[in-house]
């Protein structure tokens, strides 16, 4: 006779025990734990204002090709396979938590530009399995494109859809639709297999300059994106944060967006 | 043995079969290839690091620079010269070694070692 019924369940479950039950568990399933390993801003936090009362259609196209030719972002001309770093979208998908009833026609009735968030407790770099996303010191939510195996858990993570999948090789995009791509020999492409999102231009601020659709923007109109560090009193956009009333997309989900538009 | 004459005979064809490569390929030993410098490569004499260094562990400088560029931030490099250069593979590296086929591709190739960066990083243009 070997193991009969409840010797089988001791040893199975004292085996559990002490195999997955270890300390790695407790520490787990603490409560605080995963909050406690988020890194907590310091000093800087970059971040946009946008001033959608002057955009037009005209400046967010305009933002967004310049945007998509600096990055090296092919265009397949088919929405289930898009790609894009930022873009247009109308009222009601932009602000699906706004609540109002009866919003002001202009408000309801015109496109938003957007763009990764940069939020400060941003759920894709929980979800990444690999590190290939984290946010760095100056809140900029970084992606390394080497270490990326394109699980997608990121894009399920993100509430804003900011996150695009490379179906397939970006090189391959219709030649018809993306005529110069990849326009900027200074930047990479991505490969088939990898997830991509807007960097908030994390190398041209290397280099001291703006972001690419700010100076796209501020060219047409002045001030008309604003960027700059939220964690200084008195930076440009703690000025424009106090002196117009901004709304931020889905804040109730406690991510922390950090591009405000006034409305 | 039964049939021992056609066994040894088949061991022999089958170990002749087995080693013809190394008999047909006898005194033929690939030459290692030369990486070919350009005129831009040549004229500025050093690399980043000295050419033993170079030739030896370049795939471990670029893994560096790729890890604390991305990951850190830091974008510039000081070579053993005193030259501060900006840390890129497409913009810093393949500016002075713009002929990729015969500077890179060519010892890969004898190498037998394929290392992915092109899927991603943008070669230049090479005049044929």
């Amino acid at each position: 006779m070997g193991v009969d019924r409840r010797q089988f369940l001791k040893i199975a479950s004292l085996s559990t025990l002490l195999g997955i039950g270890g300390k790695a568990v407790f520490e787990l399933l603490a409560p605080g734990e995963l909050e406690a390993a988020v890194p907590l801003m310091e000093g800087k936090r970059w971040a946009m204002v946008i001033d959608m009362r002057r955009m037009t259609d005209e400046i967010m196209d305009e933002c967004q090709k310049a945007c998509h030719s600096v990055h090296n972002v092919p265009n397949f001309g088919d929405p289930k396979v898009e790609i894009k770093w930022i873009w247009k979208e109308e009222f009601e998908h932009a602000f699906p938590d706004q609540e109002n009833e009866y919003v002001a026609d202009e408000v309801k009735h015109r496109s938003y530009l957007l763009l990764c968030n940069h939020c400060s407790n941003p759920p894709c770099c929980r979800v990444c399995p690999t590190g290939a996303t984290w946010q760095r010191e100056d809140g900029i939510v970084m992606m390394d494109w080497h270490r990326c195996i394109g699980c997608r858990f990121c894009m399920a993570g993100c509430p804003y859809g900011s996150r695009s999948f490379n179906w397939g090789d970006p090189r391959k995009a219709p030649k018809e639709l993306s005529p110069d791509f990849p326009a900027n020999p200074e930047f990479p492409t991505r490969t088939k297999g990898v997830v991509e999102k807007c960097t908030f231009c994390d190398e041209r601020l290397a280099k001291g300059e703006l972001p690419v659709c700010v100076e796209a923007a501020n060219k047409k109109k002045e001030d008309l994106l604003i960027f700059g560090d939220l964690a200084d009193p008195d930076s440009n956009v703690r000025q424009a944060l106090r002196k117009h009333f901004t709304i931020r997309r889905k804040p109730e989900l406690g991510t922390n967006p950090n591009v405000y538009y006034i409305v | 043995m039964y049939d021992g004459g056609k066994i040894i005979a088949g061991l022999v064809i089958g170990l002749c079969l087995l080693l013809s490569p190394f008999f047909y390929n006898a005194g033929k030993a690939a030459k290692a290839p030369e990486p070919e410098l350009t005129a831009k490569a040549k004229e500025a004499k050093q690399c980043v690091a000295d050419t033993a260094y170079m030739k030896s562990r370049h795939m471990h400088l670029l893994d560096e620079w790729r890890q604390t560029v991305v990951r850190d931030g830091e974008r510039y490099y000081k070579g053993s010269n005193g030259k501060v250069y900006y840390k890129s593979l497409q913009v810093t590296c393949l500016d002075c070694h713009s002929n990729k086929s015969k500077f890179c591709d060519q010892c890969h190739n004898y190498m037998g070692v394929t290392p992915y960066c092109w899927d991603c990083h943008l070669v230049p243009k090479e005049n044929k």
